[in-house]
């Protein structure tokens, strides 16, 4: 096998696995039953599929166009850092303006937090 | 409720630093790629609504005292001084002129007076798309 059969092998490969990380999020946000599940999934594989799908495109370009781009590597590492943040702060902001969790859950770390900054806010209002 | 977005403003400051140096990147870029002065104006304010997103007007005024309204006025004449420069020289209003430069570092170089002109637009973009953003959320 030469190189550039070989180099066409990795680019497929990384290139499906991201689309098939793209439709495992579209599943998971039909079928998650409330708001921090599907942020789980659309913020944690979309990220990861979006981002090998930038690989595969970065290696296309450079192992068989010989054209080297860096804006690709820029958006993936742009991409790591803020798929995950936004998930964090749509979460966040669901929480906070009262977004119930899913019936089954069993821990809710963030309530007492929550409910004692809530406690000691309207405490120095009284004040 | 005082939140704690430590997470949201650590981010903006990384962030922050990859979207301007991008839009710079686009704006120098325009001549011979997609880009130019336009694009590259809106890159950059949109970094700077990151950071009125994560902090808020009054922290970003201060670290950034600039008067918007200025921007846009040394924009207009910045592209209207650029376009005026054939006029001078004896040719019609427009007219450009490029010549290649050898530049330290560089190397050669083909250096353009529609760069000029770009300058300009790029500046009135952000100090125009600056200017609305503030004034529509600075109501206090």
């Amino acid at each position: 096998m030469n190189v550039i059969v070989l180099a066409n092998i990795l680019i497929v490969l990384t290139i499906s696995f991201g689309a098939i990380f793209i439709l495992i999020t579209a599943i998971g946000l039909i079928r998650l039953p409330d708001v921090y599940t599907r942020a789980h999934a659309a913020s944690k594989s979309a990220t990861l599929g979006v981002m090998s799908i930038l690989i595969g495109v970065f290696l296309h370009f450079w192992l068989i166009e010989d054209h080297f781009n860096p804006r690709i590597l820029l958006g993936i590492l742009f991409l790591f850092i803020t798929g995950p943040v936004g998930g964090h702060v749509m979460s966040r902001a669901a929480y906070f303006s009262g977004v119930k969790t899913w019936k089954g859950t069993v821990k809710d770390e963030l309530k007492p937090e929550y409910e004692r900054k809530v406690k000691e806010t309207s405490l120095k209002i009284k004040e | 409720m005082k939140t704690n977005d430590v997470i949201l403003k650590t981010t903006a400051q990384v962030v922050f630093f990859i979207i301007f140096l991008f839009s710079i990147h686009i704006f120098l870029a325009g001549h011979f790629a997609p880009g130019g002065g336009f694009v590259g104006g809106l890159l950059t304010s949109s970094a700077l609504v990151l950071l009125l997103l994560a902090y808020d007007l009054k922290t970003v005024q201060t670290l950034l005292p600039i008067n918007y309204t200025i921007m846009t006025a040394s924009g207009l004449v910045l592209a209207l001084g650029t376009a005026s420069i054939g006029m001078f020289l004896g040719r019609p209003f427009f007219k450009h002129y490029f010549d290649h430069f050898y530049l330290p570092l560089i190397g050669d170089t083909e250096l353009h007076t529609a760069m000029l002109f770009d300058t300009g637009v790029y500046l009135v973009v952000v100090g125009v798309t600056m200017t609305i953003i503030q004034s529509i959320g600075g109501d206090d």
